[in-house]
């Protein structure tokens, strides 16, 4: 080029190029997250559930006796938590590897958050309202879910577990459910426990 | 410049810096008791009460005043005329002090151990958001001296384009006022009457809401001095000039549209609302990323005038010819890489499906602290180190303690924040005062927690060397130069275009953005009836 670099139209040519390479740029950063969204039903839990906080153990479905992991007539797994200061309730489950499994979650004080560390499992809690984080553990092991929001001088303390068995030793009792203290059932629970990445 | 907006310009500034200074010993304390190490005050009351202060000093108090001060310093040198409203500005200056004495009572008495984004329904002492209050109104005063001066300037200049620096500081100033909408809501609405005792429940979605149209607009508002120095200090601390004086207004005017609508991406994992309007201000937090790639090229090219000007040759030879002993030069290159490493993590920050992986563990605190801790606060120091001698009228013995300075925060934030990416990878949660690293799921945390120990370390003495440099100014030898040169374009502006040189026509389309995004999101809260939570008190210590 034999034009002046400075001249103002030069400088307003290269900026308009720059302009394009931007909105290239900006293309591909949305369509790539709108292709996993759509395609991989990749959403982020926003069930918009409302409930109210200061009856939730006396009536409903989180009343003490209704949590923990149960499983459904089509074969899929719920699991019903309390986050409250400063525990999940209960404080460590069994789901079965390979099917789904829904997670519902309440708080009947103040905002609590859950992570299973080592999935993309991840939900504030808040009270008044009811999450659910829906998702599939495809191996066996034991995840560390700890609060992730802070809750009062006592959230550090706030850690619990998820123990991922095969599916043949996830046995549910007559009322359909599972729990931690449930004696297992078949040895295949005692797979090796992998370390999360 | 006017002799008697000095002292003001001074105080702000070094408050803000002594609140830096306070809450990076703090920051320091903070990792010590997240690592295997002992912290010299252990334990969660400690940890919490110095998380609060910390964020409340480090987001609040210190780029509120520091953009004040600075505001005011453009403000009497861009537009080479005294500030309107002195007094005003004074009274400003004192709200915002009173305020955040008042603040930080509440917090260190341990009454108000709720973190700087409140979560009700925990509820601290009403002194602590009274304080925040006041610093805010003290700030609504500077936005009005902001635009006050620009518009006396104008009806003094007719016709002839606001210079940049200032065009910036208003686009700023109108920005903050939006931002502090949604905050100031929540608090005088919601948070305040129940603090006071005056309201027993509380809505937790309505006022997540609210904060959240703040928390995304307000880190833009912290940003936005960095994007001054780099279009108008930068260039001239380079030998150059500006490449182009437009882009620099419409990165601005971008800035203003785009910061606002956007603050829901902070609530993806929240269960009150729906996925639709969280894709909505996902798909309109990607076009936050335009001002800054627009930037990138407009601030190399002006590099690279200055750099072909000084001798450099070739491809890349301008970059080596650059002034990098230059304190505003050096800052500036440590600020892209900084804000190139941040900004990709916000990429999966924004992403819509990815944030799930890394909400609410470290992976988002190493994000703020690279981008705000980074490649804003190191430009923070670069435009104090510029300025400082304009204030005093007196210059340093040498540049080669800011040079270690700077280089030193550079190399502490990366230490700092790289591992933090890991482990929030590695599923560590944020805001937890200790660990138990006798869990083997979670031992191999506590190396890279001991590394990231060390970058704080770095980092807070990098903040000390900082002050020990600015009292260095106030000591140094007179020189009586004060006058404040700003960059110029390679061909700067003879008219504008209306919409370039001010505000009125992008306000209502910031109006009509914040009604699509947020209408919907904030009415629902008044038409679905749901159960409120009840307000839980924290104001007694222990």
């Amino acid at each position: 080029m034999v034009e002046r670099p400075m001249d103002e139209r030069a400088i307003l040519r290269t900026e308009l190029r720059w302009v394009i390479v931007v909105a290239i740029a900006v293309l591909i950063i949305v369509g790539s997250i709108v292709i996993s969204s759509a395609a991989v039903v990749l959403h982020p839990p926003s069930s918009v559930e409302r409930i109210d906080p200061t009856t939730l153990h006396v009536s409903g479905e989180f009343v003490e006796d209704n949590l923990g992991a149960v499983q459904n007539r089509d074969g899929s797994v719920t699991v019903r938590l309390v986050a409250t200061q400063f525990a999940f309730v209960p404080n460590c489950i069994v789901v079965p590897a390979d099917r789904p499994v829904t997670f519902r979650i309440t708080s009947p004080d103040v905002i609590h958050g859950l992570l299973i560390v080592g999935t993309n499992v991840n939900t504030m809690v808040m009270p008044g309202y009811v999450s659910e984080v829906r998702t599939t553990f495809p191996r066996t092991g034991e995840h560390l879910m700890p609060c992730h929001e802070f809750c009062g001088l006592g959230h550090s303390e706030m850690w619990s577990r998820v123990r991922v068995v095969e599916p043949a030793a996830w046995q549910p009792d007559e009322n359909g459910r599972v729990s931690c203290e449930t004696p297992a059932r078949s040895p295949v629970e005692e797979a090796p426990e992998e370390t999360p990445q | 410049m006017k002799q008697r907006a000095e002292p003001l310009i001074l105080a702000h500034l070094w408050v803000a810096f002594v609140a830096f200074a306070i809450a990076s010993v703090m920051g320091a304390a903070q990792m010590l008791s997240r690592s295997p190490l002992t912290a010299p005050a252990e334990g969660p009351e400690a940890y919490f009460i110095s998380v609060t202060a910390h964020g409340t000093l480090m987001a609040y108090v210190l780029p509120t005043l520091f953009v004040m001060g600075f505001g005011y310093f453009v403000a009497t040198t861009a537009l080479a005329r005294p500030l309107p409203g002195l007094r005003a500005a004074w009274l400003g200056f004192w709200l915002a002090l009173v305020g955040t004495l008042l603040a930080a009572l509440a917090v260190v008495t341990g009454r108000a151990t709720v973190l700087y984004t409140f979560y009700p329904p925990l509820t601290g002492s009403a002194l602590y958001y009274l304080g925040l209050v006041l610093v805010v109104v003290g700030s609504w005063i500077w936005i009005v001296l902001m635009i006050l001066a620009m518009r006396e300037w104008k009806y003094e200049n007719p016709g002839r384009p606001v210079p940049l620096a200032m065009f910036a500081t208003v686009a700023n100033a109108v920005m903050w006022l939006w931002t502090t909408a949604g905050v100031a809501v929540e608090l005088l609405f919601q948070v305040i009457p129940a603090a006071l005792g005056w309201k027993d429940t509380i809505d937790v979605g309505l006022s997540r809401t609210l904060f959240s149209w703040t928390l995304h607009a307000i880190v833009y508002f912290w940003l936005i001095p960095a994007y001054i120095a780099f279009y108008t200090m930068l260039p001239q601390a380079a030998g150059g000039r500006l490449y182009s004086d437009t882009m620099g207004r419409i990165v601005f005017i971008l800035f203003l549209l785009y910061s606002l609508p956007v603050g829901m991406h902070h609530l993806f994992m929240d269960p009150g609302h729906g996925t639709g309007f969280k894709f909505l201000q996902m798909m309109l937090t990607s076009l936050v990323t335009v001002p800054t790639l627009l930037t990138i090229f407009t601030i190399a090219a002006s590099l690279e005038i200055a750099g072909r000007l000084r001798g450099g040759k070739g491809l890349f030879g301008w970059i080596a010819a650059l002034p990098w002993h230059r304190p505003m030069v050096l800052a500036a290159g440590l600020s892209f890489v900084m804000l190139g490493l941040g900004g990709f993590g916000g990429l999966v920050n924004m992403g819509y499906g990815m944030n799930a992986m890394v909400h609410n563990t470290s992976w988002v605190t190493a994000h703020f602290h690279l981008i705000f801790g980074g490649s804003v606060v190191i430009m923070y120091f670069a435009i104090a180190y510029e300025i400082w001698p304009k204030l005093t009228g007196r210059r340093a013995v040498g540049t080669g303690a800011m040079r270690v300075q700077l280089w030193t925060w550079f190399i502490g934030v990366l230490v700092t924040t790289l591992p933090w990416h890991a482990l929030g990878l590695g599923g560590q949660p944020r805001r937890v005062a200790t660990f138990d690293f006798s869990e083997p799921q979670i031992a191999w945390w506590a190396p890279w927690i001991l590394v990231s120990t060390v970058g704080g370390a770095l980092m807070l003495a990098s903040a000390l060397l900082f002050i020990w440099n600015l009292v260095g100014f106030h000591r140094g030898p007179a020189t009586g130069e004060r006058h404040m040169t700003y960059a110029l374009a390679v061909h700067p502006p003879m008219h504008l275009p209306r919409a370039l040189n001010g505000f009125a026509l992008w306000n209502w389309l910031v109006l009509f953005l914040m009604v699509v995004a947020y209408g919907y999101p904030i009415a629902q809260f008044f038409f679905v009836d749901g159960p409120p939570a009840l307000i839980q008190r924290v104001t007694e210590a222990g």
